[in-house]
């Protein structure tokens, strides 16, 4: 069936059968391979993308259930723009093989969203759904501190 | 000298392994260089790793990126000669290709405890790794990217620098002496700028000139944080993986094959998965199948679907009986005795068993790889550790010859050792072949990954030690593992191979400890599961097997573990005490701790450097905080302090999830563990903060990837029984402490 997604602020419109979880639109059926999978049963926070602004596992919402406005690691910002959480996993050189670091940052920029000055533990909190088997929790948690700050200055 | 004689006698050296029946190449075979395999649409490719564009340069590293940082580091080392600017250096893998060989790999391996291996033996390990052109060890892995490249890649630089100012030189009629370089180009003293990219072409037809590399205290990009050129991509989902290959025209696939590993399928009916909407396909594979679909999601939906009868496993049910046959072992002779000093002392002795499962290698981006089957070629774009042996094994999949594939290395979501494999390659290649003219990309589900790995193979250990006088007199160590070079290091080769098993011993048979009477024998055993290389391998286990013994043997004598493995360890090796002392000094050790605090410390020397580490673990009302850990390492040469930092904390942090969580287990045949769920990590909220410091007293460069993770388990199991008493002598140890995570 034929349904019209926002995604990243552009109208897309994808005909697939409306149990076909998000994340396989996104990236089988779009094209957009930004957002990863990683397990298929919202584990391990790779597949995270917002609907209307909400962190959710990509990978458990049917296309016919997509409730509002989807933007994924592509809409937050590009190499040629980046958010400020993806500049600061740069300075902070984040990512090893990096292929949870999708689902990291927009599972952060949904906390920053939320607590714009996060403490350690609202920190552990919000990522504890986001498995890296690089171990690179310590520059994540770094990197959204600075990203708190930067956002903050930006706003003063 | 006396092993390194009874093995080359027997065939040929390679990986401490034999390749049985012999292969013997002339020498100059040996030397005949490999050529260039570069041949780039727009620029110029000095050498095999080098291709000088109006951009800037490229380095082709031919070594997987796999999170490790290696083509980054190997890239500064070219940059570091050739005077460009680090913002214009860019990254590739580049092809399959003996150009690529991995020469560190067998020198890594030719016999003897690193810490006291001889400059002859090294030698001959150096001249062995030449081998590795004609036998295509393409391989990531090991830890050797570093040492491997220390000196190819320098050297590739600096004949490169040398070439230019040639080229240079009789454009403009100088002498070379009068020419320097800097920022991608030849300055004359008048001040004439020749950027590289006007001097390539000329430069590539000049016999390079040999010279040595720039001394490490002239450096300026190397020992240095560089930014990895990969990090704004791998930030904002624009890295290409494997999973991310898209090709016009390409079909969605995956597989599910027997999971009784190493059974057949008895009958199969697809009826039901091709009546589910958007499956195009239901393929045979004999032992499996694979289905095709309009997206991955409802290939997997119908993969299940699929009815099938599968035959039965070639190894025992369940664990018990897998165990089983793995202490079985104990019973034959020796297949390896790697230490053997001294004699036991009388009197009584120690004694504990200590247990170890199997582990699954879980990268992040499930295995998968896509193809493109043409009748007479095969097109493959895998993320994989081992080019050459993808291209053997997706050839021999559809039987086409080497020379008709053609390997696209993607970037990888994760190795650890899984990506030295070539099976999902040869899978993809099979299921191209089924619909010629069409892309497919193969992936498969995090079960399918999960329940068909080659695995960490599981390990059981009978310890005996005595002590006197607050000192080790005996530490006799008999370990027995399933045997896994052999058979890992052939699927990568492609021949087969024979020969003592360094896996089951390392991590314990090569440690830097002065004991009187200290013996280590391993015991290969016969399990028809399918075993690979874990990142750090046989010290992934034997690290926590030597160093939990360790402790049993400092508390039996009285002493405080530092104290006492300083004691053993500072006759023997300095570089190793200087990483526990370092350590020591970190973590605070001698002061007092907090009430409801447990310290563990454990010390590996793996892949040519020892590492030390601390666990702190903290009494959080009845539950257990991993709270703290800290790393001291000595590589010899610091390369780029941030990417070492991070091998290190990250291979920490790998062998404290395995020790918390990890195990394999089997039921009725089949691996119980499914996903994440079932086989989980430590997550942020209970990994410990990490401190490292880093080392330069060893005289030779060591290995990043690996020797983080075979301290980690000991230092942990150590620091909880500083905090509870309780010994854990078994893997994982959620099943035994309840943890705050």
């Amino acid at each position: 069936m034929s349904i019209t997604l926002r995604i990243n602020d552009a109208d897309l419109t994808v005909d697939a059968p409306d149990d076909t979880p998000l994340l396989w639109v996104l990236r089988d059926e779009l094209g957009m391979t930004g957002t990863k999978f990683g397990c298929g049963v919202a584990a391990c926070g790779a597949c995270t993308v917002h609907i209307d602004g909400e962190a959710v596992r990509s990978c458990q919402v049917p296309l016919a259930d997509v409730w509002g406005a989807v933007t994924t690691i592509e809409g937050l910002g590009t190499p040629a723009a980046p958010h400020a959480l993806q500049a600061a996993w740069v300075r902070h050189q984040v990512a090893q093989c990096g292929y949870c670091q999708s689902g990291q940052i927009m599972q952060a920029a949904s906390l920053l969203a939320e607590i714009p000055n996060p403490t350690d533990e609202d920190i552990d909190i919000a990522m504890a759904g986001n498995l890296c088997r690089c171990g690179t929790y310590g520059r994540i948690r770094a990197a959204i501190h600075d990203a708190a700050d930067a956002l903050q200055e930006d706003t003063l | 000298m006396s092993r390194l004689g009874t093995i080359t006698r027997r065939g040929f050296l390679i990986g401490a392994v034999a390749i049985a029946g012999g292969v013997a190449f002339g020498v100059y075979k040996i030397r005949q260089p490999v050529p260039n395999p570069l041949h780039p649409e727009s620029g110029t490719a000095m050498n095999a790793f080098l291709i000088i564009d109006q951009d800037g340069i490229t380095v082709v590293t031919g070594r997987a990126e796999m999170g490790q940082g290696a083509q980054t580091t190997l890239a500064a080392m070219v940059a570091e000669e050739l005077d460009v600017d680090w913002a214009d250096v860019k990254l590739a893998h580049g092809p399959a290709s003996a150009a690529y060989y991995n020469g560190a790999l067998m020198e890594a391996a030719v016999g003897g405890a690193d810490y006291e291996r001889a400059e002859w033996r090294r030698n001959v390990g150096s001249a062995l790794g030449e081998v590795g052109k004609l036998l295509g060890t393409q391989i990531t892995g090991g830890s050797t990217s570093m040492r491997d490249g220390y000196g190819k890649l320098r050297h590739a630089g600096a004949s490169a620098r040398e070439a230019l100012k040639l080229a240079a030189a009789e454009r403009l009629g100088v002498s070379v002496d009068t020419l320097r370089t800097e920022g991608g180009a030849v300055i004359a003293r008048d001040g004439t700028s020749l950027p590289y990219a006007a001097l390539a072409e000329a430069a590539a037809q000049i016999d390079p000139p040999q010279v040595e590399p720039r001394p490490a205290s002239e450096w300026r990009i190397l020992g240095t944080e560089l930014p990895r050129p990969d990090m704004m991509a791998k930030s904002t989902g624009t890295a290409g993986y494997g999973i991310d290959v898209r090709l016009e025209g390409m079909r969605f696939a995956t597989v599910r094959m027997n999971p009784n590993l190493g059974g057949t399928m008895v009958r199969f009916d697809p009826a039901a998965a091709l009546a589910m909407p958007g499956v195009t396909d239901v393929i045979d594979l004999g032992t499996g199948i694979a289905v095709v679909a309009r997206n991955t999601w409802a290939a997997f939906q119908a993969a299940q679907a699929v009815d099938i009868n599968w035959g039965d496993a070639p190894y025992p049910a369940d664990d018990t009986a897998i165990f089983a046959q793995i202490a079985a072992a104990f019973d034959d002779s020796p297949n390896s005795t790697p230490r053997d000093d001294g004699s036991a002392p009388d009197g009584p002795m120690i004694e504990a068993e200590y247990r170890l499962p199997y582990l699954a290698h879980a990268t992040m981006e499930p295995m998968n790889a896509t193809a493109l089957f043409t009748g007479d070629a095969l097109e493959l774009w895998a993320p994989n550790q081992t080019p050459i042996a993808q291209r053997r094994a997706a050839a021999e999949a559809v039987g086409l010859s080497q020379d008709a594939v053609t390997v696209h290395t993607t970037m990888l979501g994760g190795g650890f050792g899984r990506r030295l494999e070539a099976d999902y390659s040869a899978l993809a290649a099979r299921v191209a072949q089924a619909m010629p003219g069409t892309p497919v990309q193969v992936t498969w589900s995090r079960e399918e990954d999960m329940t068909h790995d080659y695995y960490r193979p599981a390990a059981l250990a009978r310890m005996r030690g005595a002590v006197d006088d607050g000192r080790a007199t005996s530490f006799d160590a008999q370990i027995a593992s399933p045997a896994l070079t052999a058979p890992a290091a052939g699927r990568m080769m492609g021949l087969p191979m024979a020969g003592p098993d360094v896996a089951i011993v390392e991590g314990a048979g090569d440690q830097p400890y002065a004991i009187p009477h200290y013996r280590v024998r391993g015991y290969a055993a016969e399990v028809a599961i399918p075993v690979g290389f874990w990142r750090s391998v046989g010290s992934s286990f034997n690290g926590f097997i030597h160093e939990s013994f360790i402790d049993e043997l400092a508390h039996a004598a009285g002493r405080d573990p530092m104290d006492f493995r300083l004691d053993h360890v500072r006759p023997e090796n300095a570089v190793a005490a200087g990483v526990l002392e370092a350590v020591r000094d970190m973590s605070g050790w001698d002061r007092p701790k907090a009430p409801g605090t447990g310290r563990g410390v454990a010390m590996t020397w793996s892949f040519g450097t020892p590492v030390a580490e601390v666990v702190e673990v903290v009494d959080e009302g009845g539950r257990i905080r991993i709270a703290r850990g800290w790393i001291a390492c000595d590589t010899g040469v610091v390369l780029d302090p941030g990417i070492l930092r991070a091998q290190m904390e990250g291979g920490m942090l790998f062998g404290l999830s395995a020790a918390v969580h990890g195990q394999i287990t089997f039921s009725g045949g089949q691996v119980e563990q499914q996903n994440f769920p079932d086989f989980d990590s430590l997550r942020m909220s209970g990994a410990p903060m990490l401190e490292t410091r880093m080392l330069s007293n060893n005289p030779h460069l060591g290995g990043g990837g690996e020797p983080g993770t075979p301290p980690a388990a000991a230092a942990l199991a150590n620091a909880l029984f500083d905090l509870t008493g309780v010994r854990a002598r078994a893997l994982p140890l959620e099943t035994q402490f309840d943890f705050v995570l």
